[in-house]
């Protein structure tokens, strides 16, 4: 599945700050498919956790209203170079995907 | 009526729940926060869905909330948005758009070391204001900026 998440995390004067771009169609559910008129089934990223050394920083709680392909940044205190940022997300669907990347 | 009741209580509830939980150390907002407020989701208008997600609709106007969105957005399907707030003791940031469906598109949970800082693309139906809601203390904090959407982002 192509369903990637790319993360820059760059710790700048002890805040760290966190892009990350994930991939998702982020269906609303009220959408119709124009060719076949049904409607396309809700389909998005309920939750994205921020992990950082594996203490939790951030959790996102989402609605169908993201646009596709979500980005999101975030700050935080602390974090030096080298340091472990993960990025996990949990769809209506149950589907999940994790990434982890290096502060640098 | 009795559902919105019931929703309204389980906000309240549950918010008053992980509040103290957070405050004694018991629990990491990690496995408090893990269940997604339907209710807040599914929410019809403003007032409901702050009640549904918070247990309260009343919010104090702040001026240390910046909203960085764009004065007139050309594709609602994608407007950015960037909140920025200094409020000490911040707990959650939660970004509404009063005109959708359902005008809550996300909240973020803040852990302690968090800056209140957060900015994402969020879709926008047609010309509304974008409020964000800070938590902070077990206040609530808003600010409301204007975006005009040339196309709407919900529907095809």
């Amino acid at each position: 599945m192509a369903k990637g998440i790319k993360i820059r995390a760059q710790a700048k004067k002890g805040v760290t700050t966190v892009k990350a771009l994930m991939s998702h169609p982020m269906h609303t559910g009220l959408r119709k498919n124009k060719k076949t008129g049904k409607k396309i089934p809700a389909h998005f990223i309920q939750e994205v956790k921020c992990e950082h050394n594996g203490n939790v920083t951030m959790t996102a709680l989402w609605g169908p209203a993201i646009s596709k392909n979500p980005y999101l940044s975030f700050k935080f205190k602390g974090g030096a170079k080298g340091d472990s940022v993960k990025v996990s997300w949990v769809d209506n669907k149950g589907e999940t995907s994790t990434k982890e990347a290096k502060i640098r | 009526m009795i559902q919105s009741r019931r929703t309204f209580l389980k906000g309240s509830l549950a918010s008053g729940a992980v509040a103290v939980a957070v405050g004694a150390g018991l629990l990491t907002p990690q496995t408090v926060l893990a269940a997604w407020p339907k209710g807040a989701f599914e929410a019809k208008g403003v007032d409901k869905t702050m009640s549904a997600l918070f247990g309260s609709s009343s919010t104090a106007d702040s001026k240390d909330i910046k909203i960085k969105a764009p004065d007139i957005a050309e594709n609602g399907a994608v407007v950015p948005v960037s909140v920025t707030t200094g409020i000490a003791g911040i707990e959650s940031i939660s970004i509404l758009a009063a005109s959708n469906p359902s005008p809550l598109t996300s909240s973020f949970n803040l852990g302690a070391n968090a800056e209140g800082y957060v900015s994402t693309r969020i879709k926008v139906r047609k010309t509304s204001k974008v409020t964000a809601v800070v938590k902070a203390g077990g206040k609530l904090y808003a600010a409301s900026k204007d975006v005009k959407v040339t196309i709407g982002g919900c529907g095809g």
